[in-house]
């Protein structure tokens, strides 16, 4: 279906290509991960196949991508419209009309469909992908998940044989993310479409693949096999795959249930140890408190009578679905949005009346998109700033940035920076202040694996240094390796709040894969369960049996 | 009124563009007051809760400000004249080097009430195509436009979309501001702003390109390149000589030839231009709106108060101007009372809005990004 003959790309303005001599074939059908580092050529490869590299984006394309018979040197993107849909990262981002009727019909406008034509397919791609109830709704009041679906159906009624999607499921909740996974599953089986997409968070999605083609970045040579060779080898790889490899079960698992079956002899061994937990001190004071919360956005609340505090030393996770609360939650502890009642009191004091360097010195947010708090035009100017904004010494931002992430350079522009980078210098610029709460929203949107592994052990380490740090994210793995505590919402209220041992093994939406494989055990990660391992001087290999 | 649905956006600028070319007809400060009444009424009735459906009270404002200023730029800049001083200001008369301009001066009432009607006669003028920006989609607009006007359309209404976005932008990175611990109101804090959120909206187009580049937009079909040219010519020279044939027929002192004969003129050859185009085009529409009974009330309203404010003027009906030598109140002719009531007529005559257009849950938007 789609060929890739020795394709060499490069970037105007660059001397190295990003891919180098690719050579690909992806049959009829498939369901294709196309995986790697941020950076290393995920989309490039996503956007060769239908001719929006180069012929939107510049650069030269040495060799053929053929697709479909079509090859993408003589036919620009539009001329592909009918036979190669594409998805774009964020799916507000790519929408052209206004209400979710009219989106879907777009394409086929475009393409010159008779209007019976139209009206047929669009009742069909509404039934197909359960948007029945939606569709005279503007798109700009639908959730994460449900604009996915619609983006996904937009390209869907002119009927392509390939779909192609960018991280289709990086910002939405764990539900979300299963709507969307089921719906491309459905067209996968029924439909015959060839679907390939990139996506960081491999739990999701590796059990579904059919192929997995992995990009190393630096023009080194893809990797391309079935998902259980690769993933044998894979330095990235999700949690139920490294605990697989831990306990040395064959053949590799790549589902939570695979695992299960596999997994009787480990939760045998592991009767009668607990997973060792990072001491949280008990008696530790109160960063901040809020008393009877509520928030109101015109006539929806979106924070109903929210009581809660946390302490120094404490990661406290905050989860739940998309428009929950998460946010508002966070800014309503800077003291932004419209309160309507109760209290919150960071270090005793209302942070609403708190400005400048008071409330910097005070409580610091990295807001969902990092970038927002970056103004300067380079990387040494943005931190020359920081330590202005909080009157600390010159070159106590930057020495934090050189401490987390040693490769950023002085002279780069802030938006040039990978998404990772960006959220460290944006996490830097908020530290330089020495706020001893920090507040994160969604941090590791966008991040792959290393860079998450990181960013947890660093989270972790400023606990220790006393911080108390409050995250909101849908990602349940980072909640299992770094949170001490997990409160839900749900509708602007707290549903669940305890420690993530308790909250997270007991909901199915939220507990990570270790949890769900060795359930009712109580285990959250791989690492516990290997020190736990390690402790009793066994060989992971005796678990397997 | 029928069953609910979207009224075609082509009868909602119809009926704007009426009450506009009426209120350029008047000097009465009550006949204006009186249409933007009328537009105020429909809009609360008839308008959607969508984005740009929230514009109509920013063009008040910006009528407002069209006031002021044309009062300041009288007061400062013109002659005064008349004997009914109000005000005495120091005045200054530059040299003849400088044109011999006068500034300042004493203020008259004679000079000043003019500049006041002819500011509200523009705001006016203002206002209605404000409501029928709030009254009409621009999306909707766009698939009832000529399928050679089409690729320019898209333009128009990205770029409209584009402008609700960027004042959200806005709003939200000066609240992030005030997380680094600076000025969150003031030029400081829009200027800091400024980059950060043209270089978002530069990033947003080229993805919006992308993503309709891929979708499709743009193919051509195999039409020949002459005709291309030729209906291309047809259709802008065309428009150029609607364009002014318009401005004489709304001008009250420009030769009569610039009028009507000019508007037929220029309208006939962009209604071939636009057939010859749209036989090359690939495109077809979805569910294009109808044209019912609605739609010709709501277009005659406006076509009522723009020829009957017309002919008032041309037969010299009194009242239409008001008397500024001397100072005196206006006016209110039975003519205008009439032309008011009809404008407001849609706010009947248009059919209910879809459900969901208005009962629509709007997106919770926080000062800092949306409920994650």
């Amino acid at each position: 279906m789609i060929r890739f003959e020795h394709v060499t790309i490069t970037y105007p303005g660059q001397t190295r290509p990003v891919l180098v001599d690719v050579d690909l074939r992806i049959p009829e059908g498939e369901l294709v991960l196309v995986v790697g580092r941020t950076g290393s050529g995920k989309t490039t490869l996503l956007r060769a196949i239908n001719g929006l590299v180069p012929h939107f984006t510049g650069g030269t394309l040495a060799g053929r991508v053929i697709v479909d018979g079509r090859d993408t040197a003589t036919h620009p993107p539009r001329e592909l419209a009918d036979l190669v849909g594409v998805v774009p990262q964020d799916p507000m981002s790519g929408f052209v009309t206004d209400t979710v009727e009219d989106e879907l019909a777009y394409g086929m406008e475009c393409l010159g469909l008779a209007p019976d034509v139209m009206r047929r397919r669009v009742e069909e791609t509404l039934d197909l992908l359960s948007l029945a109830d939606l569709r005279s709704r503007p798109l700009a009041t639908l959730s994460g998940g449900q604009r996915q679906r619609v983006a996904i159906g937009a390209v869907l009624t002119s009927h392509p044989r390939v779909l192609v999607l960018d991280e289709p499921t990086s910002a939405l909740d764990p539900g979300a993310a299963e709507e969307v996974l089921a719906a491309l599953q459905r067209l996968v089986h029924d439909l015959g479409v060839t679907v390939v997409m990139s996506e960081h968070r491999l739990e999701r999605v590796v059990q579904y693949a059919d192929q997995v083609i992995v990009v190393p970045g630096d023009g080194q040579p893809l990797r391309a096999g079935v998902p259980r060779d690769i993933m044998n080898s894979a330095p990235i790889a999700p949690p139920v795959v490294e605990l697989g490899r831990l306990a040395g079960w064959q053949p590799l698992p790549l589902s939570v249930r695979d695992a299960r079956r596999a997994a009787g002899p480990l939760r045998d061994l592991l009767v009668g140890r607990t997973p060792h937990l990072r001491p949280v001190p008990t008696k530790r004071r109160a960063l901040v408190q809020t008393d009877a919360l509520s928030v109101r956005y015109g006539a929806t609340p979106a924070l109903r009578s929210i009581s809660t505090e946390v302490g120094e030393g404490e990661i406290v996770a905050l989860m739940g679905r998309n428009g929950a609360g998460k946010s508002t939650l966070l800014n309503a502890i800077v003291g932004l949005g419209p309160r309507v009642g109760g209290s919150v009191r960071v270090g005793g004091r209302d942070p609403r009346g708190l400005t400048g360097p008071d409330l910097i010195h005070a409580v610091g947010l990295v807001p969902q998109e990092p970038g927002d708090l970056l103004e300067a035009t380079t990387v040494a100017d943005e931190c020359r700033a920081a330590d202005r904004d909080a009157g600390c010494e010159p070159g106590t931002a930057r020495a934090l940035l050189a401490l987390m992430a040693p490769a950023i350079e002085d002279g780069t522009h802030p938006r040039d920076l990978s998404e990772g980078q960006r959220l460290l210098l944006a996490l830097c610029v908020i530290l330089a202040a020495r706020p001893p709460l920090l507040l994160l929203d969604e941090p590791t949107r966008g991040l792959d694996y290393p860079t998450k592994a990181k960013f947890a052990r660093l989270l972790v380490d400023l606990a220790e240094a006393g911080h108390a740090i409050v995250l909101a994210t849908h990602d349940v793995e980072l909640v299992a390796e770094a949170a001490d505590r997990v409160v839900i919402l749900a509708d602007g209220e707290i549903v669940a709040d305890g420690p993530t041992l308790d909250v997270v093994t007991s909901s199915p939406m939220f507990a990570p894969q270790v949890a769900k494989i060795l359930s009712p055990a109580t285990w959250l990660t791989v690492d516990q369960v290997s020190a736990a391992l390690a402790d009793s001087s066994d060989e992971p290999d005796e678990a397997a049996g | 009124m029928g069953d609910p649905r979207w009224l075609h956006p082509g009868a909602w600028w119809a009926w704007a563009l009426g009450l506009a070319a009426g209120a350029s007809r008047t000097t009465n400060p009550l006949i204006l007051l009186l249409l933007i009444g009328a537009a105020a009424v429909v809009v609360q009735a008839r308008r959607p809760d969508a984005p740009w459906a929230r514009s109509f009270a920013m063009f008040v404002r910006l009528g407002i400000v069209v006031v002021v200023v044309r009062v300041l730029v009288q007061i400062v800049l013109g002659t005064s004249l008349g004997p009914t001083v109000l005000v005495h200001l120091p005045g200054l008369t530059l040299p003849t080097w400088l044109a011999g301009l006068r500034l300042g001066g004493d203020v008259t009432a004679e000079s000043l009430l003019p500049a006041v009607y002819d500011g509200l006669r523009l705001a006016t003028i203002l206002i209605c195509i404000g409501a029928a920006n709030s009254l009409a989609s621009p999306t909707r607009l766009l698939k009832s436009v000529p399928a050679a006007l089409y690729e320019l359309g898209v333009s128009v209404v990205v770029a409209l979309t584009f402008t609700p976005q960027l004042v959200a932008d806005v709003d939200r990175l000066r609240a992030t501001r005030r997380l680094r611990g600076r000025a969150t109101s003031g030029l400081t804090a829009i200027a800091g702003a400024a980059v950060p959120v043209l270089e978002g909206a530069l990033e947003r187009s080229v993805t919006l390109a992308a993503a309709m580049d891929s979708r499709g937009y743009g193919r051509r079909g195999d039409t020949p390149t002459a005709r291309r040219r030729m209906s291309a010519g047809l259709l802008l020279g065309g428009l150029v000589a609607a364009a002014i044939g318009a401005y004489g027929l709304v001008s009250a002192d420009s030769p009569a030839l610039l009028g009507l004969p000019m508007l037929a003129v220029g309208v006939l050859a962009a209604t071939a231009g636009t057939v010859l185009a749209g036989r090359g085009s690939v495109r077809t529409r979805y569910r294009p709106d109808p044209w019912r009974a609605p739609e010709w009330l709501v277009a005659l309203a406006g076509a009522f108060v723009a020829t009957s404010l017309a002919a008032a003027a041309w037969s010299d009906v009194s009242g239409l101007q008001a008397p500024v030598s001397p100072p005196g109140w206006p006016s209110l002719p039975v003519v205008a009372i009439v032309a008011a009531i009809v404008a407001a007529t849609p706010a009947l005559t248009a059919p209910a809005l879809p459900a969901g257009a208005t009962a629509a849950r709007v997106e919770r938007r926080t000062p800092l990004q949306a409920a994650a």
